[in-house]
């Protein structure tokens, strides 16, 4: 497998430029002779459809919402990274791609971040011009917050729903360009395969979920802009739909999966109520600027907190543990994402957890309410305090919010070189679904610029380069063997599915691999809990094919066989990011393995032996998957232990 | 708790559908809307019958895909909230609750409690945006925005396009939707250059979608889960005329 990353030669700062002139350009006349297929509609496929086509292409967008404006960018509440500078506080390009660098833990593509953070200014100039209502200063110009622990204010914001304002400001270009006649929409439709014709990527098989009809859709080039796979852990901060199943079939057809063990565990989100908990939601992290996290010092005053004996109010001031504090003076509440996770995770697991499950610790309002008053305080987090009246029943002026991490983002994804092109030629890789940018950790108010940057800025450029060289008549027809062949097992998969009638449904599997999951391959991971995963999931895919109950047909609207395709596909993925977890023998970032801390609990990585990105190549059905590497060098930052101490 | 479901069943859109009633047992206070209804339909297809259909994504009232009468109110009539925020909490023990789809004919249904909407992207399509190309825009501080401005521009801008304003409507009016887009982009100065193509386009193309007319009764601002208010619906009928008179036709 080559995995050759064809990063530009020549100074960090001047690779992009030089590359953008070097690449090849195809005739103003000639793109309309182009179809390029996106699929999914988020930031990044909608930006990148919307761009294609002002550039004259025509293309084809899918997604399997009822609207392109759904996808689930819409719930990022928090803001967007830019190296404006406009605080004049000393940011820069540099410090952006600092910053992205040492938050991802030495594990991103320094040529790639570098891009990342010089598009970034471009990103913000895009949005406004788009109409964005972007929060403003008095005197009418952009204003900005610092956010995630960064040590300047570069993060733009739309109140608390920068993502929904942002997707919708890339909607609104998509849709321009579907009105156009640029861009034909297929909402409600699921890609199925992705179809390779000697081997470039040529094409899709889709089902329509409203009729069941499954069709063909061939192609010059094909996007992937297909999301995360945090619903692998079935309980996520991801919306209901979101699934690994477009990056997974294109795995299966030789596409390399990158770093599957990278998963973001984010603190504060609001603990499980039950069973029946269908997914988990996120409070902004913003709440730690001025929330106080802690649990009570001893496990017997838990425990009667616990059982509705005690409340948070009669533990006094000094029965409370405030670790974040105590353990990191300099950063406090404000540790990067997965710092804070693992801290309360800990505290949890020595028994000190606040609520019914024991999985829950304290943010605490009381010092904040106290020092600016109440009304200050709702003016800050209003919308997030309601929300979480609004799920909780619980008044978090008067009580102290409880939290515990959840699943939110995932930076692993399939491999792609500079060019944002996987090793299958042809298949472009763009936002969450690719691996590339953040590394092992990604920092908040960073895939909102991620998912903009690889759709507005960067794969309409280097696209061209692909489609220059193979030139406006290869693209095959759908009739090929090659189509009839995917459409003939996407359907085998389907009728299979139906036709098994076992005792349990969709959700019932997916439940319990997302238990594994986060039993064996979540916050904290070590080889034996690894080995046992690798070796349950086998035993509960093969139940799945024995076992599952699909009602009703293919050809109507039928969401249970939708879910079951899905969780097939998480079924076997899950797996791979457990083999992937496993051969990490290092923690960094998002990937804690136990065996490798030190002393004082904090994570341990081994530059020396695996400061490579992680590659797996698809072997075939049961077959154990071969790791390659990509070796990361870094010219420009310097490797560090990070520490917020 | 333990509550009894009436529930609108419909195969496909040619379907004349009938309710049908459902149990709900052992419900937990701390589930949402949603969730009670998950449990309904492991019930459901553990006794081999069909699930019952509906839109959900995000489950955290932002992406706009839950889409549910609730007890003749749309999202259910707990303020600010869709359904997929809302709490069994508020429901009690021996309640009956009845469960419809939106209901408008401009929104058929394609299954049970899912509709089609997207009448609403077509009338995006025809001028719910400000034509940038990517790449040829000034800097985002070259064009100052004043905070009011903006401000009242991201009021309206929250809309989540769920729909709940036609079926709240008697007469299934969009009016509240069309109007936060048109308020929104005719709030700033980004938006100047297409007010009126904008306003003129996207107004005929909801009434060409089959949306009905608005008579100010307010029962779309009452529901909207995001709380925009009815005053959108002067603003656009003034950009609405300002154009007309602009273009000469009044």
């Amino acid at each position: 497998m080559n995995l050759d990353a064809k990063i530009p030669s020549g100074p960090m700062a001047q690779k992009w430029g030089k590359h953008q002139f070097d690449l090849k350009l195809v005739n103003p006349a000639n793109k309309r002779k182009y179809e390029v297929i996106v699929v999914g509609s988020g930031l990044a496929g909608a930006s990148a459809a919307a761009t294609l086509a002002e550039l004259g292409y025509n293309v084809k967008c899918f997604c399997f919402q009822d609207s392109p404006r759904r996808a689930h960018s819409i719930a990022a509440q928090g803001g967007i990274n830019a190296a404006k500078n406009y605080q004049n506080d000393g940011d820069s390009v540099h410090r952006l791609f600092y910053d992205t660098v040492k938050g991802g833990d030495y594990r991103s593509r320094e040529a790639n971040v570098h891009r990342l953070a010089q598009v970034s200014v471009n990103i913000i100039d895009q949005c406004a011009a788009q109409g964005v209502p972007f929060a403003r200063e008095y005197g009418g110009l952009l204003a900005n917050r610092s956010f995630g622990g960064a040590q300047v204010s570069r993060t733009f914001y739309a109140r608390g729903q920068t993502g929904q304002q942002l997707l919708l400001g890339a909607y609104s270009s998509l849709s321009r360009q579907i009105g156009l006649g640029k861009v034909q929409m297929f909402p409600r439709t699921e890609m199925l395969d992705v179809v390779l014709v000697d081997g470039h990527a040529k094409g899709i098989v889709v089902r329509d979920m409203v009729s069941g009809e499954i069709s063909r859709h061939s192609a010059h080039a094909v996007v992937l802009a297909t999301g995360g796979y945090g619903n692998a852990f079935f309980l996520s901060t991801n919306a209901m739909g979101s699934n690994v199943t477009a990056s997974f079939r294109a795995y299966k057809r030789g596409a390399a999966f990158a770093n599957p063990c990278y998963t973001q565990i984010h603190p504060t989100c609001i603990p499980v109520s039950g069973e029946h908990q269908s997914k988990l939601t996120l409070m902004s992290e913003s709440l730690r600027n001025d929330g106080r996290v802690w649990v009570p010092k001893s496990q017997a005053v838990a425990e009667k907190i616990r059982k509705g004996e005690l409340k948070a109010s009669d533990v006094a001031e000094g029965d409370r543990d405030y670790y974040l504090e105590r353990k990191y003076p300099s950063f406090g509440n404000l540790v990067p994402r997965d710092v804070a996770s693992r801290n309360a995770k800990e505290a949890c697991d020595e028994g000190r957890g606040v609520v019914g499950s024991g999985l829950g610790v304290y943010l605490d309002f009381e010092d904040a309410i106290g020092r600016l008053g109440e009304s200050a305080v709702r003016e800050r987090y209003g919308n997030l305090f309601d929300m979480y009246e609004k799920i909780t029943g619980s008044n978090a002026y008067k009580n102290p919010m409880t939290i515990f991490p959840a699943v939110h983002y995932t930076m692993g994804g399939l491999w792609v070189d500079y060019n944002l092109m996987s090793n299958v030629p042809g298949l472009y890789v763009v936002g969450e679904a690719n691996f590339s940018d953040h590394g092992a950790n990604r920092l908040g108010a960073s895939a909102l610029m991620q998912g903009l940057a690889d759709g507005y800025f960067v794969l309409p450029y280097t696209i061209g380069q692909y489609l220059a060289e193979v030139g406006p008549d290869d693209r095959p027809s759908v009739e090929g063997s090659e189509f009839a062949g995917a459409e003939e097992k996407v359907r085998g998969q389907i009728d299979q599915m139906l036709s098994i009638k076992g005792k349990r449904t969709p959700t019932s599997f997916h439940r319990e691999l997302g238990q594994i999951m986060w039993d064996k391959c979540g916050m904290a991971r070590n080889k034996a809990g690894l080995e046992e995963a690798i070796k349950k999931i086998p035993e509960l895919r093969a139940e799945f094919w024995d076992n599952l109950n699909v009602p009703g047909e293919n050809g109507s609207l039928n969401q249970s066989l939708e879910h079951a395709g899905r969780v097939a596909d998480f079924l076997e993925f899950g797996e791979l990011m457990c083999r992937d977890a496993l051969q990490r023998e290092e923690s960094c970032g998002g990937h804690f393995r136990e065996e490798h801390q030190t002393p004082e609990g904090e994570a341990k990585r081994d530059d020396e032996n695996f400061s490579f990105v992680g590659a797996w190549e698809y072997k075939g059905e049961n077959q154990t998957p071969e790791l390659h590497k990509e070796n990361l060098v870094y010219e420009e930052v310097k490797m560090t232990q990070r520490s917020y101490k | 708790m333990d509550l009894k479901l009436k529930v609108w069943r419909q195969d496909n859109a040619g379907d004349v559908g009938r309710f049908e009633e459902y149990q709900a047992r052992d419900i937990s206070p701390d589930m949402s809307f949603l969730e009670m209804l998950d449990v309904v339909n492991e019930g459901l297809i553990g006794s081999g019958k069909e699930p019952i259909a509906f839109d959900s994504d995000c489950r955290e009232g932002i992406c706009g895909s839950c889409s549910m009468v609730i007890n003749g109110t749309a999202h259910g009539g707990q303020k600010g909230t869709t359904a997929c925020q809302l709490h069994m909490r508020h429901f009690s023990d021996g309640m009956t609750i009845t469960i419809e789809p939106w209901r408008a004919t401009a929104f058929p249904v394609h299954r049970d409690l899912v509709v089609d909407r997207t009448a609403f992207d077509r009338i995006q399509q025809k001028g719910g945006f400000i034509s940038v190309r990517t790449g040829s825009v000034p800097d985002a501080n070259a064009i100052p925005v004043s905070k009011d401005e903006s401000d009242l521009a991201m009021d309206a801008a929250q809309c989540i396009g769920c729909g709940a304003c036609v079926a709240a409507c008697k007469n299934a009016s969009a009016m509240l939707f069309v109007a936060a887009k048109i308020s929104h982009l005719s709030l700033v100065p980004q938006g100047q250059p297409e007010r009126e193509r904008r306003a003129l386009a996207m107004v005929k193309q909801m009434d060409d979608e089959g949306f009905g007319n608005c008579t100010v009764t307010g029962s779309c601002e009452a529901v909207c889960p995001k709380e925009i208010s009815l005053d959108f619906i002067a603003r656009m009928n003034r950009e609405y005329g300002r154009a007309l008179i602009k273009k000469g036709t009044v």
